[in-house]
């Protein structure tokens, strides 16, 4: 899932020079290397998004051709009660994948490492580690069927336990209840999310120098102190990739939504990309949903982009102190 | 300096005191609590449903019941879901790095003009949301007859899988050491040669991370494999036990022998990889 892409790393300047010892040949042939991947990048990444950005500006119901209609679909998306909840609702995703993952991963990573790790050894700290990671290497939609077991309203484990210790009162339709369903929803993929932050601190918590860290305590700085100035500035580059990779995924979100709720009860848990999806199969409403997913892409890439400011500022602020 | 330090750390100051041994216990619960469901689904698995309502979800099987297993994975023909995620997710994996190859060949060592538009334009496809891509790619496989066929699949994670892998691969061979190339040329060889020869078996262990990574992404993808394999004998594993959730002849033990099912595969990758995995994982993050 969120494992994917930390593309955020930084590119190095490469010289202008072709790093091959040329013998006659021209330099334009290399393009030959470039040829399957572009044309296959054509045919299955640019046609089709040109042509679903195109497609928003249609009525298009699958069977007979599109029909242009100009800004359309665009006004009605724009005061689509249903299309603002679902964004709404990606608010709670990211909370739920991006904000508390993020902060307890920082603090986990940060307690593993120095005190798990260092008061009572590297293999206790590297299990536990992987314990926290487990979730991660799950397919998204199959971890969305585990919790959903164990929320399912009729014997679910859930509810079983809440009945055997005496709370039965509080066993309750988690997943079909829309003052519950978001919830249970977060908890999956706080659940999924949380090994992901871990392991990306963790290692990058081996590259902070320790004599730091014993600088700071002969100062007389406590953990939380040398926490806060020493880890978080060292290893910012590392938070900003987890919460700009983890951003991009929760606004992407399906898998968890389609095995667990489809968006309901009502669109207390819609997301977009399946408001988009069931546009496009459901109610065959092609048009429609092609402009659901046109406003998602934006979307990320304004994301993406802001991110990538957010850290190039951030660096060039810290080159300015130093 | 270092010396007292040193010293400092072997006395006393390294062994744990009641705070740190609190803080340890916390971070065991949360350990447990994340590994709860996996607990939950393993006992279930193998009890029957008289059983479980017996005795609820806590207790340990009063004798092994392996019939919602059988009978779940008799259901879903789970060989054949297996292989299919098998050879889908393998045939992505190869093929997505040898696209990768290619194009960072041409990239970051033939540098050729314009390439850092190119890489963009890769990490664009790594970007987008796959709903933006959905129906357009519905609809031109539909007409080329590749709908509802895995090969439909395999060609667009390739693309997917393989546009990280040009942005990833690009930037390790623009640090190529030109020596080992220029060695190269003297012996004669051509770039096809050296490429295949040379650049490659050194670049073995990177290409070996990426190669599990589309493994197990494409094994995980859901949106896509759902949308384009809609026969049963088509379908991978997440697909094919995704859509049979909420159907009325699943009990309560059968719905949870099929979670354990959809698990196990990516346990045994995850034991199998677990070495190249934590050093690939951070592999791209930011050095």
């Amino acid at each position: 899932m969120a494992t994917n892409v930390p593309f955020v790393r930084k590119q190095k300047p490469l010289p202008e020079q072709s790093g091959f010892p040329e013998r006659g040949t021209s330099r334009a042939t290399w393009w030959l290397y470039l040829l399957p991947g572009l044309i296959l990048l054509t045919a299955v990444i640019i046609v089709p998004l040109l042509w679903n950005v195109y497609l928003s500006f249609t009525e298009y119901r699958g069977i007979r051709p599109p029909e242009f209609i100009g800004l359309e679909n665009w006004i009605e998306l724009a005061g689509d009660e249903d299309f603002w909840a679902s964004f709404r609702n990606s608010i709670f995703m990211i909370i739920a994948m991006v904000l508390l993952p993020t902060t307890i991963g920082l603090l986990l990573a940060a307690i593993l490492f120095d005190v798990v790790g260092k008061k009572f050894g590297g293999r206790t700290a590297s299990f536990l580690r992987a314990t926290y990671y487990l979730p991660q290497i799950l397919p998204v939609a199959i971890a969305g069927i585990v919790i959903g077991w164990i929320l399912r309203p009729k014997n679910g484990a859930l509810n079983e336990i809440l009945t055997g210790i005496g709370l039965g009162d509080l066993a309750h339709n988690w997943l079909g209840s829309p003052d519950t369903a978001l919830l249970s929803i977060m908890v999956v993929l706080v659940w999924v999310q949380l090994g992901y932050p871990v392991v990306i601190f963790m290692a990058a918590l081996q590259r902070v120098d320790p004599e730091l860290y014993e600088a700071a305590e002969l100062d007389g700085a406590n953990w939380f102190e040398r926490f806060r100035a020493i880890t978080l500035g060292m290893i910012r580059p590392e938070i900003f990739v987890v919460t700009l990779t983890c951003t991009i995924a929760a606004l992407k979100v399906f898998g968890p939504i389609f095995v667990l709720t489809r968006g309901g009860p009502g669109t207390s848990t819609l997301v977009p990309s399946y408001y988009a999806y069931s546009e496009f199969f459901q109610s065959q409403q092609v048009g429609y949903g092609a402009t659901i997913a046109t406003a998602l892409t934006i979307l990320i890439g304004i994301v993406a982009v802001l991110f990538i400011k957010a850290q190039n500022a951030s660096e060039r602020a810290e080159r300015s102190i130093s | 300096m270092t010396g007292a330090i040193s010293v400092r750390r072997r006395g006393g100051m390294n062994r744990p005191k009641w705070f740190d041994v609190l803080v340890l216990v916390l971070v065991i619960a949360g350990a447990l609590a994340i590994a709860f469901p996996f607990i939950l689904i393993l006992i279930n698995s193998f009890k029957s449903p008289a059983d479980y309502n017996n005795s609820g979800p806590l207790a340990l099987p009063t004798q092994l019941y392996f019939d919602g297993i059988i009978a779940f994975w008799e259901r879903v023909n789970f060989p054949q879901k297996l292989w299919n995620s098998i050879w889908i997710s393998g045939a992505v994996a190869i093929l997505a790095v040898v696209i990768s190859v290619l194009n960072a060949f041409a990239i970051g060592i033939g540098r050729v003009r314009g390439r850092t538009w190119v890489v963009v334009a890769f990490l664009l496809a790594n970007l987008l949301p796959q709903e933006a891509l959905l129906y357009p790619l519905y609809f031109m496989f539909k007409q080329v007859g590749l709908y509802n066929n895995p090969w439909a699949v395999v060609i667009i994670f390739t693309v997917i899988q393989s546009a990280f892998g040009t942005y990833l691969l690009s930037s390790v061979y623009g640090t190529f050491p030109k020596e080992i190339l220029e060695a190269a040329a003297l012996d004669g060889a051509s770039r096809w040669t050296t490429l295949w020869r040379v650049i490659v078996p050194i670049s073995r262990p990177t290409l070996s991370v990426l190669v599990i990574f589309f493994f197990i992404w494409t094994w995980n993808e859901f949106l896509i494999p759902l949308t384009f394999l809609v026969d049963n004998a088509n379908q991978t594993v997440p697909v094919a036990i995704s859509v049979l959730q909420g159907d009325r002849l699943m009990d309560v033990t059968t719905t949870s022998a099929s979670a354990l099912l959809g698990v196990i595969p990516t346990l045994v990758f995850f034991l199998i990889f677990q070495r190249t995995l934590t050093r690939g994982i951070t592999a791209g993050a930011v050095k």
